[in-house]
């Protein structure tokens, strides 16, 4: 186990390499020069004038060869300097770092939200297969995966705040105000979480192991959560990273939608201005967040499956 | 020895091509299912609606009559019209067509991207797949959607830069799963036979391996156009796709966000429009992978 944990965590430093120099390619062979950018968000409706472009270039670093600039940028990363926003001229670190609490708050609701339902979900209808239980949840599944996350997010604002003035419809700071984001961001990974418990729960059930357990007498009820459960949700561990993934990318239209102050709304405000700093720093901190992600799941199902961990000699 | 490609879990084709009575009978299959059938109507009748959009007596989708913004539902304007009076209902017919044309675009663009890279990893293997798994690897960490906004961002605000950024970001996962599914026919004695009369790498690969492995890659696009119309829609509401006036769903959606109070139906109409297409779209793609290739699902993500 633990030079299985020490090998993967020598492959990291080549792997955030990696992710910062296509987080600056990603930016660097954008078309328009960032120099006239900037002098466009700080004086809107002006030409600018060639030598405060040569001179703002000058400012940003531009006109360094690009492998300096990534040097440059990269040394400055590793010492947690991100640059600072072409709009507001904040450094990047600091705002991502403020918008990171309301982004991870939301996405903790919504990921609890949906495990609450999927488990039981995908449980009954994989014990109840062909029945009514089953046609329903399939049928639930199929139209949560199918709904656009904004679509959905405006119906719940139409019905609640709207028409029947339940919860406030934007906003951040109560726990009433989180309802409904939270409800819009977790349909999707439910519905995905959904299908595969129910397709790792039927898989299980289908063992022999758990025709002895049977055979051995025991109540229906011991067999499915005792001894069925604990292996079908490993698959469900297994997809923390993809789903976090999603629920990140999700939580980009649901933040713009509901005005919540986190990473979501950041980025899209950043991508609209063309303020590169931001997206640059922003796509590096989040590919960032999901390979530890990874990394820890992957820890978490070796630790929970013993079958992983006596694989290649036992490491 | 089993096959990468069964150790793996997927079904390949063995057989050339089946023919006659059972092959029938599977496409019958097909539509036997009534998930399956109702999504090959939905997809249909959306592809024809949109194909034909330009050639229908419906009103001008960008044509703009302020005095008549916002009307109900009339049986002038069948779903009412707009905050500038453009009609609601042409506009979400043209809108098929934007969304469905670009969602088909970004297929193709990243389907060949897979294709390319996952069959020349596979069949290579060596370095050039340690080169190229190791980028695979790489954008993998990036969750797509945001890799997708931030390109669109940076080659700035329009559905063709859109398209194409959703294209640059969405191949990754595919080409992992066609390496895989590559690996194992390359292994096939067709291939050994193949190579042993001659026939060059890029005669096998062309002629030989891409005929047999062309389920797997159905089945993999049909599951994926779900999520390029919901990554498409989404980029286009947030601004960076469809610019006005062109009738898109997202770009509707965004543009009824201020009536919101007043008019609600003029944001629930392009959802419901895309939910409708995404729906029909995913039990196509799912009806479609039982048919030809029922063991993919472990691998589709």
């Amino acid at each position: 186990m633990g030079a299985y944990v020490a090998r993967r965590l020598a492959t990291l430093p080549l792997l955030l390499l990696g992710i910062s120099a296509v987080s600056f390619a990603l930016l660097s062979v954008a078309p328009g020069d960032p120099a006239e950018i900037v002098l466009h968000q700080r004086n809107p409706g002006q030409m600018p004038s060639p030598a405060a472009v040569t001179a703002m270039r000058a400012e940003l670093g531009l006109d360094a060869p690009l492998p300096a600039q990534y040097v440059r940028w990269m040394s400055r990363a590793l010492a947690g300097d991100m640059g600072r926003s072409y709009v507001t001229e904040q450094p990047v670190a600091a705002q991502l770092a403020r918008r990171t609490v309301p982004t991870v708050v939301l996405t903790v609701a919504a990921l609890g939200l949906a495990l609450l339902l999927a488990v039981p979900m995908g449980i009954l209808s994989a014990r109840r297969r062909g029945g009514a239980g089953d046609a329903i949840v399939r049928l639930a599944a199929l139209v949560g995966a199918a709904a656009p996350s904004y679509a959905l997010a405006f119906g719940l604002i139409i019905l609640f705040a709207v028409k029947l003035s339940w919860l406030p419809a934007v906003g951040y700071g109560s726990a009433a105000q989180m309802v409904l984001p939270a409800i819009a961001l977790s349909l999707a990974p439910m519905a995905q979480l959904t299908r595969l418990i129910r397709a790792s729960v039927l898989d299980v059930l289908g063992q022999d192991y758990i025709r002895t357990a049977r055979a051995k007498g025991l109540p229906e009820q011991i067999v499915v959560m005792k001894h069925a459960l604990r292996n079908a949700l490993l698959p469900a561990i297994g997809a923390t990273g993809v789903i976090l993934a999603h629920l990140l990318g999700g939580a980009v239209i649901i933040e713009t939608i509901f005005t919540w102050p986190g990473l979501g709304q950041l980025i899209v405000g950043a991508a609209l201005t063309r303020d590169y700093p931001v997206v640059q720093g922003f796509v590096t901190y989040l590919a960032v967040i999901v390979l530890l992600a990874n990394l820890a799941t992957d820890i978490a199902l070796r630790m929970a499956d013993p079958r992983l961990r006596y694989e290649r000699g036992g490491v | 020895m089993a096959s990468t490609a069964e150790r793996v879990g997927i079904q390949l084709p063995r057989r050339p091509a089946i023919t006659g009575p059972r092959r029938r009978g599977q496409w019958h299959a097909l539509l036997r299912e009534p998930g399956t059938a109702l999504g090959l109507i939905l997809v249909v009748s959306l592809l024809l609606a949109g194909l034909l959009a330009p050639w229908s007596p419906l009103a001008d989708p960008t044509e703009i009559n302020l005095p008549e913004r916002l009307l109900s539902p009339s049986p002038e304007h069948l779903l009412g019209t707009d905050h500038l009076g453009r009609d609601t209902f042409s506009r979400l017919i043209h809108g098929a067509r934007a969304t469905l044309l670009a969602a088909a675009a970004t297929l193709v663009l990243s389907m060949t991207i897979a294709v390319t890279v996952g069959m020349l990893s596979g069949y290579y293997g060596g370095w050039p797949d340690t080169a190229l798994m190791g980028v695979v690897d790489l954008l993998l960490a990036f969750p797509s959607l945001i890799l997708a906004l931030a390109v669109a961002g940076a080659l700035g605000p329009g559905l063709l830069n859109v398209l194409l950024a959703v294209g640059a970001v969405w191949w990754v996962g595919h080409a992992r799963i066609i390496r895989g599914i590559t690996l194992g026919e390359r292994e096939m004695a067709y291939v050994t036979a193949a190579r042993a009369s001659g026939a060059s790498d890029r005669r096998i690969i062309l002629r030989h391996i891409a005929p047999n492995i062309l389920g797997p890659i159905v089945v993999l696009a049909s599951l994926d156009i779900g999520w390029i119309i919901l990554g498409i829609a989404g980029l286009s509401f947030l601004g960076l796709g469809a610019q006005p006036p062109t009738p898109e769903w997202g770009a509707m959606l965004s543009d009824a966000r201020p009536h919101l109070q007043t008019a609600p139906h003029l944001i629930l109409l392009p959802g419901a429009a895309i939910f409708v297409a995404v729906l029909g779209f995913n039990l196509l793609g799912d009806g479609l992978r039982d048919l030809l290739d029922p063991r993919i699902r472990r691998l589709a993500r």
